[in-house]
């Protein structure tokens, strides 16, 4: 048992496993994301809207019913199982792999929404202009629209990782409560409440808060300088 | 949004505007219930409902949240918990009323494969190594989770078995794991797989008595339910020949 003010050898494994877990979704997220915004962005394809609307939805659902859903298509009769199963990956429900995909799904919204807002408040001028310059539109992707939009991707980036670190219901649905697989902090806090051990709770709930606060405040103070460089 | 915003004043005043008057004579009961105790529980209050006129108001979930939440003030008269550890510790701290606790139910736990053949009548598949994950609710958070793990124990098996561990948060997670086909089986309420008095879906093994502690489930007449004769009527209820009739039925005993 840790005394109040030390973190057992359960809690820093599940603090490194919930770093883990949202350094890879911020990473995995950046690389979808972006071409999502993009497109979203700039298209006039009549998928904009259903694919938007598809996109915002783990935003509203309840994650209970997202983790419900995911639990089902991840099962060995569900689509998803069916596809990791003849691929030979196996039942991905109670693994890390899992989680991940979970986390992913979970977060997206997080991380299209403000690089889309970039995207969108750049416009296609900047583009043209390069155009006219001969630069291919890729290069000008990466060249041109990709730095301007940059306070959208730090943005998308830091909710991305804070949002994976508040993960919970999902994390609740899919997990299996393993340690060093699926039993992050959030499932930790919350089984310290059940079990009525509330000097671990605490410990681990208040490091959550100021964790949080201090991810908002960050949030703050890059947009506030990246509205100062984006026109 | 002034739309919106006079549909939501719509909402919060029709929250607020107070029961008919019809029912003020008839007294109210607000009771935590746990999880695994819901269905026989909403047949017990429709029961007592129609036989006395009082209300019962339902709250399901874990019995270590309803602590908390009681501890914390919580509008609970009564207590049906998934143990028998958390009533007698809320009577010790004063928030019970002494000498109303009791064994309302207990629990009978089994080992259920949504498959049929996969579970045999003695259990014997825990030895065979034919499956990959073993669900059951996690045991420092709910009684079935603990005699799950004892039964485990009692048959040499839980070093053996532990890395096939998959843990829900309470029982009712537990099912659905196993329920959904995630994990080939697991440990979980006998209430919860049966079906007219017999296991309706799958197979499965009734854990002898023997093999683990009892899974008591105790009821508490909380303080604020002291004077509400909707409470000590729905405890007194909870005794009588009717519920007992409804709780053997969902595979408790007493």
């Amino acid at each position: 048992m840790a005394t109040p003010f030390e973190l057992g050898a359960e809690a820093l494994q599940a603090i490194r496993l919930t770093l883990l877990l949202a350094t890879l979704t911020t990473l995995a997220l950046l690389v979808l994301a972006t071409p999502l915004a993009w497109w979203l962005a700039h298209t006039r394809s009549r998928w904009r809207a259903p694919v938007g609307a598809l996109v915002t939805l783990p935003l509203v659902l309840p994650p209970t019913v997202l983790g419900f859903y995911l639990l089902v298509a991840m099962g060995p009769d569900g689509p998803l199982g069916q596809l990791t199963q003849a691929l030979g990956w196996g039942v991905l429900s109670f693994t890390f792999g899992g989680l991940l995909l979970g986390s992913i799904v979970f977060s997206l919204p997080f991380a299209v929404q403000p690089i889309q807002n970039a995207f969108e408040s750049i416009g296609s001028r900047p583009l043209e202009v390069a155009a006219t310059l001969r630069a291919h539109p890729l290069d000008a992707f990466f060249t041109v629209a990709l730095p301007q939009a940059r306070g959208g991707l730090v943005t998308a980036a830091i909710l991305a990782f804070a949002h994976t670190v508040g993960e919970f219901g999902v994390v609740l649905m899919i997990g299996g409560n393993i340690p060093g697989q699926t039993r992050v902090v959030s499932t930790l806090i919350y089984g310290h409440v059940e079990a009525m051990e509330y000097a671990q709770a605490h410990l681990l709930a208040g490091g959550m808060l100021a964790f949080s606060f201090v991810v908002l405040l960050a949030l703050a103070w890059v947009r506030r300088s990246a509205g100062r460089v984006l026109p | 949004m002034n739309t919106l915003l006079s549909a939501l004043a719509a909402i919060v005043l029709l929250c607020v505007t107070p029961p008919g008057i019809g029912t003020a004579r008839a007294a109210e009961v607000t009771v935590a219930v746990a999880a695994n105790f819901s269905v026989p529980m909403r047949r017990i209050a429709a029961a007592f409902e129609a036989d006395t006129g009082h209300k019962a108001t339902l709250a399901f979930g874990s019995t270590g949240r309803f602590y908390a939440q009681i501890r914390n003030g919580a509008p609970f008269d009564l207590l049906l918990a998934a143990d028998d550890e958390t009533p007698a510790r809320l009577e010790r701290e004063g928030a019970g009323v002494a000498g109303s606790r009791f064994t309302y139910a207990t629990g009978q736990l089994v080992l259920w494969s949504r498959q049929p053949g996969v579970v045999d009548e003695r259990g014997e598949v825990l030895r065979s190594g034919r499956f990959e994950r073993l669900a059951l609710a996690d045991p420092k958070l709910a009684p079935y989770g603990r005699a799950a793990v004892q039964t485990l124990a009692s048959l040499g098996l839980l070093d053996a078995l532990r890395p096939t561990f998959v843990q829900g948060e309470s029982i009712a997670q537990a099912h659905q794991f196993v329920a959904s086909g995630n994990a080939t089986l697991g440990f979980v309420a006998l209430s919860q797989v049966m079906a007219d008095g017999r296991v309706g879906e799958g197979s499965a093994w009734r854990v002898p008595a023997g093999l683990h502690e009892p899974i008591r489930q105790d009821a508490l007449l909380l303080v604020r339910g002291r004077d509400n004769p909707a409470a000590t009527g729905l405890l007194q209820y909870l005794r009588g020949d009717k519920a007992r009739t409804i709780i053997l039925g969902h595979g408790y005993t007493f």
